[in-house]
This record gives structure tokens, C-alpha cells and sequence, in this order.
């Protein structure tokens, strides 16, 4: 179990390409941290440069007090789970799992003593002699996170775990990693694109652009107050709507803000209220339904209640403490 | 795609048959010549069809062999051919495998001129640097000997570039894994890369063992003394007698008996010999 | 390109030193020697040698010898590459048009791919003997007096058939391959189109099929030039008249027997360039990958 510091954290690949720049971050012990951001942003560089699968061009990495820019991946005391898995096509699923183990030194009776605890938590006992071929995606899965646990490391490294799995499997394994990490209490990093996942499994998120740090904090912060137009826009499905303040003058503060920010959902009918938006299409989702719209050439998506009646003209308010107000040049948030 | 025109269809099978004679023919005529015994050959005629001498003739090409014709018996011959093959075999996959490893695993300077070094044996077949590579041989007194009939011809691009295919289709993933698992470069080796690659290395084994049995001109040159002598390059020596004619039996017993162990190879691993084939051909 | 790749610096050179080593000593050497002895000639008795420039070559050139060598490399060369490209498309399509006895057919077909050379010489040397051969004995029935001993044409004949029989089922095995990488799609629409088997052959499968004939085409030219030296060895050691002298049996036989190394040595530099084109040729025209 350890602490993980990210200081001035920057990486410059040979080509010259910037993949990520002066990440400050403290991880507290047994903190599950949730990197989250578009495709290309820089989350697995970062991830690896923890990791030491990368070399660290910019800055350090400390885990617990330990600097660890040029220590070997498997000198860092951590563990990684790979969106492939990874796993050694060639060995059981057993000898998967004991590999650093045996590598490390560890006595037989402990590696057999692990492994059975490991295959335990993750009900992989009965696939213990299959080779990978023969499993599952989910089974895989499971045997990619048990090489992990056996190790007991200070701390666990995740690149997209659930992206190959479908959909309903995905949902299944999210619940389970996060009450393996509840038992485990191991400090934990993980690089999703996916917000959804970020925000189920998170103490606290990450949210990168472009190789910078938006925004971090717990998944409510960033969801109530999201500190620029790209985590509003990123964070929250369906997504927040950024509307130029010169398209809703009537509501409060707009007079101040270039862009105001509202969920979908915090959009109520209200014959009295503001906006007028034009209805251009009706998504029907069975426990509420999607409408598109427009307000004076500005694009507007709300959620409604699916007994809620449709015109082709709504009217609508907001809630002043719902509205999000943003810069217009520098997308920051203001206060 | 169905196609029902039965005439089209019996002329394939005609063709087929026929090229399948055609191929046989020959070994088909030096088995049953090889089971005669030498009189039969004096009518002027050869005979089409097996003769009651195929165990004596045989046994004594194994055992004695020719001794007018300074050759050893042909399973002493054998011997060394086997022994030459799998050298070459064993040899070309060893050092071809370390250096794909390498040249994909590692970067340092002077790599790719590392790699053009090996890249240009492809354009040097020991055929066209015959005289100055028997001097080095002679040079290095390896004439007659296991390691000059083997060593010169165990350097080989097309395999090192067939294992630098096979590691490069390798995800990346798994070098990783196995770093944070605490393997270093050696450990990832044996542990992983060597146990991925066996059914490549088995279908290379099968192709290299074939060229190095059936090496011809090199053991020729590097080998006076006839200990060292291969079936292959010994059996001219038995058809090159200086008068009278030769024996015919004999010299067909000894042939059949130089293409038995290779032919055998790619009958019975007739799979890994095809990829091995276009494998090391892409 | 790896991604994730060691850091040791020694270590890869260690891995690399045994084929370096061969590498130099066996081939890089040696070829610079021939380059270098193709420039020099030695005296009467191989003592002194002195820088010739390119007189070596140019004597090559004027020699009657070696032109002859030349064409009878390429006369050997195209009729080797015909031949069996030739019969190993025939039977590939045959095979091809095969459900169920395709592998059967396949197996009989593929084994003389083991036979060494060498061997293959010898083998047919016996079929086409002139006083026990097979052969003879039925081309006389047909009013043909077959003697490849002191036949020009009969010789080469006798070589052309004993290499490319060889080939045959390396050939076999590419055409099939080949024929198999042809989407069945392709034929069957031609077929509603209302091509016949033969019109389809021409239009459709011959076409798609050509990368991989270009592909043998530069393979079975390699292979008679150079692997085809044990044939000739095996067989008519050049003969008769230099009639199968091809050029890797007249560097051998100048440089071993006829002792002359200046002159094999150009040989040998000439033949190194023809390998070299070769070599280019495959690879930049089939495609193959040669980044690292
Ligand atoms: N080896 C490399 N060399 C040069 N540039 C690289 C390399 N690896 C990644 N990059 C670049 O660095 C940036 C960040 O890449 P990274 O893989 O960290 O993104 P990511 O956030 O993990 O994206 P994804 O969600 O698609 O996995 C990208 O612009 C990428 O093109
Ligand atoms: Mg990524």
C-alpha cells in the first residue's frame, strides 16, 4: 500500500510529439483514481509512465516516498491490468497467475497460497488449468485482474480493463472491481474513456485534454461544478448544454458569462419559463425520452418524463443554482 | 463453386494422374533398379519391376559400401549427412532467433546496420564465393571436419527475418506484462517468446533439415578425407568410376537411400513443411 | 516498430554476435576477397599478384568461352523456369478443381521438393543412360537415337529435365496457394456472366494469379542459376563441347580445377551482381516488407 505523487509529470515522445504536461497529483493511499478523457489524450502515456513501461521525460513520480522515475516496472511495487489482458497464451491459467510470483522468489506454498485466495475472490477457481484460448473474455478478464491481485501490490494499474467485454458484461464487471477495491483498499489508477465507468468507480476523477489536467475531483464535484466547457461537456450523459449566452439573454447571469452551461435534466416545461425551443426530434429511451431542440440557433437537448406531453414549441426554465456559467474564450468556469 | 462437367473433371483427375507418374518415374526406376543385381543390367534393358535382391544390396551399401570407390559405406555417409543437417538446422535457428530478438527488442546504435549485414547473405549464395570462402575454411583448418561442413552455411537472413515477423506480430502487451512481472530481456525469452515460437521453429526445422541434407558443393569442397564424406556428395563419387560401367544397383540403392530421410520429412510433417515453406518465403 | 523495447546496450550485441561473426567471416569476407581478386591476376606460379584493373573482366568478355556460358545459362535458365512453372500450374489447377482428393493428390505431388539435386541428377542420368536407360530404349522404338553424351541438345535436355522436375512441386505448392487466395466469388460471377472453364482460366484466375508467378518467376531463375549446380555436377559436368556449362559450374571449374582465380573471381563478381538485381527485384516488386 502506498501514496502516489505526480510532480510536474510531462512526457515528449521521440517524434516530438507532446503526449502529457505538468500533471500535479497526490493519490492518497488506498484512493481509486479514475483518468478519464477522449481517445489521444494522453491517459495511457500517463498511466505507463507510472508504471515505468514509458520513460518519464518531464518531472517525477514518487510511490509512497520513493522516487521512481528510472526504477524498473517490476521493481515499483505495482501491477498492471491491460485492456488485452495480456495474458501468456502458452501458460495455464495457474501458471498466469504464479509467473511473477515465481519470478519474485516466492515460496511455493505462498504462490499456491495466493493463487487460491486470488482464484477464490474472483471465481476463476474451476478455468485454473485452462489455457487463455479456452476462456471467455470475462473469464479472461478476471484471470487478467487475479495476476494482479496475487501480487499484492502497493498498487494497481488499469488500461481500459472493460473495453473488449460487451456491454452487459462491462456493467457487471464495473460493480465487481469496485467492491474488490472496497476489500482490498489497494491505491488504484485507472484510464477509461468511458464517463460512465469513470463516475461509478472513482473517489476521485481525472479529467485530461490534451495531455493537461482539467479537472480533478470526486464525481460529484465534477459533476455539480465542472471547471471548464470541456469536463461540462465530457462529464454527464446526455451531455451538458453549452449555449452561447446571447441565444437565452432572459436567464440569470447570462449578461456576465459567454457561454451558460445546463444539464438536460434540469430543464423543466414551464409555460412561464425563458426559453423558447423549437422541438426538432424525439428520442424515446422507454423510462424518458430525449428531445432535441433549438433556442434562438443554439442546440438544446432535454430529458422528459415519458408521459410528458410534446408540442412543437416548449417552454422552459432552469433552476438559478442549475445554470453553469463559462468563459467564452478560455472555457474556465466562472464563479 | 459447383460445377457439373463430368469431362472437365475426369481430365483434371487425368492430368493428376499422370503428373503423379511422372514425378514417381524416376525413383520408381532407381527403386527397382536398386533391387536387382548386377547382371540384370548387362541385357541392355532395365527391368520395370522389383527384383528378390533389395535386402542384399541394401545391407551391403550400409554396411561396406563400395570400397573401390574410396566411399565409406553409405550408413557411415548417412551419418554424417545427419549430423551436417542438423547442425545447419539446429545452428541457422539458434543464432537466427537471437538475432531477431535483437534486432526487434532492443535499440541501440549501429541497429539497422546490424541488419543490412544479415540482410545481405541473402544476396550471397556460398555458389558465387566458392574460392575465397574454401580459403577461409582451409584458413581456419576446418576442412574436414563436422564444423566447416556446417558452421559456413548457418548464417541466414530468411530465417532471422521469418522469427523478426513472427515477434513483431507479438502484442506488444505482452513484453509488458511480462516486465511488470519481473522477467528481464533473457527470462522473456525463454520464458515467453521461445514457447510462442515452437510451431514456427518446428516448420523452419523441417525446411532447413531438407536444405541442409541436401547440401552438395560445399561438403564436396571441404571434404577430402572420406570420413566426412555426405550421401549426397558421396554418391557421385560412386556412379564416377573411372573404367568399366557403373553399379548401377548399388548406385540407385545409395540414391534411394539419400532421398529416404527428407522425403520421409515432408510426407509425414507434410503441414508444418507447407508453412514452413511460405513462411519463410513471405 | 516495439513499443515497449530493453535498454540494454550490450546485450543485443551479444545476441547478435554469433551471426555477425558468421556473417563476416563466411560471407562478407569472402565476397570482398572475389571482389578484390577479380581485380588482381597471379603469375605462372601463383606468387606475385599484380592489380589488372579490369582486365579480368574484359577478358571474360572477349572470351568465346564464357559468352557460350552466358547463353547457355540463359537457354538453361528459361527452359528450366518454363517447364516446371509450367506442369506445376497445370497441376495446381487440376488439384484445385478437387473436393476430396485434393491432399492426396497433394501429397504424391510434393515430395520430390526433399530430393537433393544431386540426387535428382543422378536419377535421371540412369533414366536417360544410353546403354541401360529407360528412356532411350523407348525413344529408339520411336525412331529417336537419344545419347546426351555427345548430343549438345540431348545434354541439355537431360539437365533441363532433371532441374526442373525438382521444382515442379515447390510451384505446385505456391500455384495452389494461390489459386486458394482467388475468392470463389470472382469465378462464379464470371461463370454467370457466361465464361466457360477455359475463357475463365484466361480472364480471370491467370490475372489475379500473377503476383504469384512473378513471385516463382524470380524464385525458379535463382534456383537454375545457382542451386542447380549439383544437376550439373551429378550429370555432364558441363558437357560435352561446354553444351550445360552454366555459369556457377564454370566459376567452380576455373577456380578449383583450371586454378585461374582472377578470372573466377570476376565470375564470381558478375554472378553476385545478378543475385543482387535479382534479390531487388524480388523484393521491390513483390512486395516484401524489408523495414526493421
Ligand atoms: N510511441 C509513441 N510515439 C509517439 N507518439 C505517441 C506514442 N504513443 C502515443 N503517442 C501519442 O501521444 C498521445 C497520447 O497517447 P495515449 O496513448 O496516451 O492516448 P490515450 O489517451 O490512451 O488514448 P486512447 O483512449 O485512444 O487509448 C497521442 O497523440 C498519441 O498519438
Ligand atoms: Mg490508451
Amino acid at each position: 500500500m502506498a501514496s502516489i505523487t505526480l510532480d510536474n509529470l510531462g512526457k515528449v515522445y521521440p517524434g516530438g510529439t507532446r503526449a502529457v504536461g505538468d500533471v500535479n497529483m497526490q493519490i492518497a493511499d488506498g484512493e481509486f483514481i479514475v483518468l478519464v478523457g477522449p481517445s489521444g489524450c494522453g491517459k495511457s502515456t500517463l498511466l505507463r509512465m507510472v508504471a515505468g513501461l514509458e520513460s518519464i521525460t518531464e518531472g517525477e513520480v514518487r510511490i509512497g516516498d520513493r522516487v521512481v522515475n528510472t526504477v524498473e516496472p517490476a521493481d515499483r511495487d505495482i501491477a498492471m491490468v491491460f485492456q488485452n489482458y495480456a495474458l501468456y497464451p502458452h501458460m495455464s491459467v495457474r501458471q498466469n497467475l504464479a509467473y511473477g510470483l515465481k519470478n519474485r522468489g516466492t515460496s511455493k506454498a505462498e504462490i499456491t497460497r495466493r493463487v487460491d485466495e486470488a482464484a477464490e475472490i474472483l471465481q476463476i477457481g474451476q478455468f485454473l488449468d485452462r489455457k487463455p484460448r479456452a476462456l471467455s473474455g470475462g473469464q479472461r478478464q478476471r484471470v487478467a485482474m487475479g495476476r494482479a491481485i496475487v501480487r499484492e501490490p502497493a498498487a494497481f494499474l488499469f488500461d481500459e480493463p472493460l473495453s473488449n467485454l460487451d456491454a452487459k458484461l462491462r456493467v457487471a464487471m464495473r460493480l465487481e472491481i469496485k467492491e474488490l477495491q472496497r476489500r482490498l483498499r489497494t491505491t488504484s489508477l485507472y484510464v477509461t474513456h468511458d464517463q460512465l465507468e469513470a463516475m461509478t468507480l472513482a473517489d476521485r476523477l481525472v479529467v485530461l485534454n490534451g495531455g493537461q489536467v482539467e479537472q480533478i475531483g470526486t464525481p460529484l464535484e465534477v459533476y455539480r461544478n465542472p471547471a471548464s466547457t470541456f469536463v461540462a461537456g465530457f462529464i454527464g450523459s446526455p451531455a451538458m448544454n453549452l449555449i452561447p449566452s446571447r441565444a437565452v439573454p432572459h436567464l440569470p447571469g447570462s449578461a456576465h458569462a459567454g457561454i451558460i452551461g445546463i444539464r438536460p435534466e434540469d430543464l423543466a416545461v414551464d409555460p412561464d419559463g425563458p426559453i423558447e425551443m423549437q422541438v426538432r426530434a424525439v428520442e424515446e429511451l422507454g423510462a424518458q425520452r430525449l428531445v432535441h431542440g433549438h433556442t434562438n440557433g443554439a442546440d438544446l437537448t432535454i430529458t422528459l418524463g415519458s408521459h410528458a406531453d410534446l408540442h412543437d414549441t416548449l417552454r422552459l426554465s432552469a433552476q438559478p443554482e442549475a445554470l453553469h456559467r463559462f468563459d467564452e474564450k478560455t472555457g474556465k468556469r466562472l464563479a | 463453386m459447383i460445377e457439373n462437367r463430368p469431362g472437365l473433371n475426369a481430365l483434371a483427375h487425368l492430368v493428376l494422374i499422370l503428373g503423379v507418374v511422372v514425378v514417381a518415374l524416376p525413383v520408381w526406376v532407381a527403386f527397382v533398379a536398386s533391387t536387382h543385381g548386377p547382371t540384370d543390367f548387362m541385357s541392355g534393358t532395365v527391368p520395370m519391376w522389383p527384383g528378390p535382391h533389395l535386402v542384399e544390396n541394401y545391407a551391403k551399401m550400409l554396411d561396406t559400401g563400395l570400397s573401390t570407390s574410396g566411399t565409406p559405406p553409405v550408413g557411415w555417409m548417412m551419418f554424417n549427412s545427419l549430423v551436417m543437417a542438423l547442425s545447419i538446422a539446429l545452428g541457422k535457428i539458434a543464432i537466427s532467433i537471437l538475432s531477431a530478438f535483437a534486432i526487434v527488442y532492443f535499440r541501440f546504435p549501429l541497429r539497422g546496420l546490424a541488419f543490412w549485414c544479415i540482410f545481405v547473405t541473402l544476396m550471397l549464395p556460398v555458389e558465387v564465393r566458392i574460392v575465397p570462402t574454401f580459403q577461409v575454411v582451409a584458413g581456419l583448418g576446418l576442412l574436414n571436419s563436422y564444423a566447416g561442413l556446417s558452421i559456413p552455411l548457418i548464417a541466414s537472413a530468411t530465417a532471422t527475418f521469418l522469427f523478426r515477423q513472427v515477434f513483431l506480430t507479438m502484442p506488444d502487451e505482452l513484453v509488458e506484462a511480462a516486465r511488470i512481472d519481473g522477467a528481464g530481456p533473457m527470462k522473456f525469452f525463454r520464458d515467453i517468446l521461445l514457447p510462442l515460437s515452437r510451431t514456427n521453429m518446428a516448420a523452419l526445422f523441417v525446411i532447413l533439415f531438407i536444405y541442409g541434407w541436401n547440401q552438395y558443393l560445399w561438403p564436396l569442397l571441404v571434404t577430402t578425407s572420406s570420413d566426412y564424406y555426405t550421401i549426397v556428395a558421396g554418391i557421385k563419387r560412386l556412379a564416377d568410376v573411372v573404367d568399366g560401367l557403373p553399379q548401377w544397383h548399388l548406385v540407385m540403392a545409395t540414391a534411394v537411400l539419400a532421398m529416404l530421410p527428407p522425403v520421409a520429412v515432408v510426407i509425414f510433417m507434410q503441414k508444418l513443411f507447407v508453412k514452413g515453406l511460405v513462411e519463410t518465403e513471405k | 516498430m516495439k513499443r515497449t523495447i530493453f535498454s540494454n546496450q550490450l546485450l543485443p550485441w551479444l545476441l547478435l554476435a554469433p551471426q555477425l561473426a558468421i556473417t563476416f567471416i563466411f560471407f562478407l569476407w569472402p565476397a570482398g576477397q572475389a571482389i578484390k581478386q577479380s581485380f588482381l591476376r597471379e603469375d605462372a606460379f601463383g606468387i606475385n599478384s599484380s592489380f589488372v584493373g579490369l582486365a579480368n573482366f574484359t577478358a571474360l568478355l572477349d572470351s568465346p568461352e564464357y559468352l557460350n556460358s552466358l547463353k547457355v545459362t540463359a537457354v538453361f535458365a528459361i527452359s528450366v523456369t518454363v517447364v516446371s512453372m509450367g506442369v506445376a500450374l497445370l497441376l495446381a489447377v487440376a488439384v484445385d478443381r478437387m473436393l476430396k482428393s485434393s491432399r492426396t493428390y497433394t501429397t504424391l505431388l510434393v515430395w520430390p521438393y526433399a530430393v537433393a539435386p544431386a540426387v535428382a541428377g543422378i536419377l535421371w542420368w540412369f533414366i536417360f543412360n544410353p546403354t541401360v536407360g529407360v528412356m532411350p530404349y523407348v525413344l529408339e522404338v520411336i525412331g529417336y537415337d537419344w545419347n546426351h553424351i555427345s548430343s549438345k541438345t540431348d545434354a541439355m535436355i537431360l539437365v533441363v529435365i532433371a532441374s526442373a522436375w525438382k521444382q515442379i512441386s515447390y510451384n505446385f505448392l505456391f500455384f495452389v496457394a494461390g489459386l486458394q487466395a482467388i475468392p470463389a466469388s470472382m469465378r462464379e460471377a464470371a461463370a454467370i456472366d457466361g465464361a466457360g472453364p477455359v475463357r475463365r482460366f484466361f480472364d480471370i484466375t491467370f490475372p489475379l494469379l500473377s503476383p504469384t508467378t512473378f513471385f516463382l518467376l524470380v524464385v525458379n531463375i535463382v534456383y537454375s542459376m545457382f542451386e542447380t549446380f549439383a544437376v550439373i555436377d551429378a550429370t555432364t559436368e558441363g558437357g560435352p563441347a561446354q553444351a550445360t556449362n552454366i555459369m556457377v559450374y564454370k566459376v567452380y571449374f576455373d577456380g578449383f580445377i583450371g586454378q585461374n582465380l582472377g578470372s573466377s573471381a570476376a565470375q564470381s563478381v558478375i554472378l553476385m551482381l545478378i543475385v543482387i538485381s535479382l534479390t531487388v527485384i524480388q523484393f521491390r516488386w513483390v512486395e516484401k516488407k524489408v523495414e526493421y
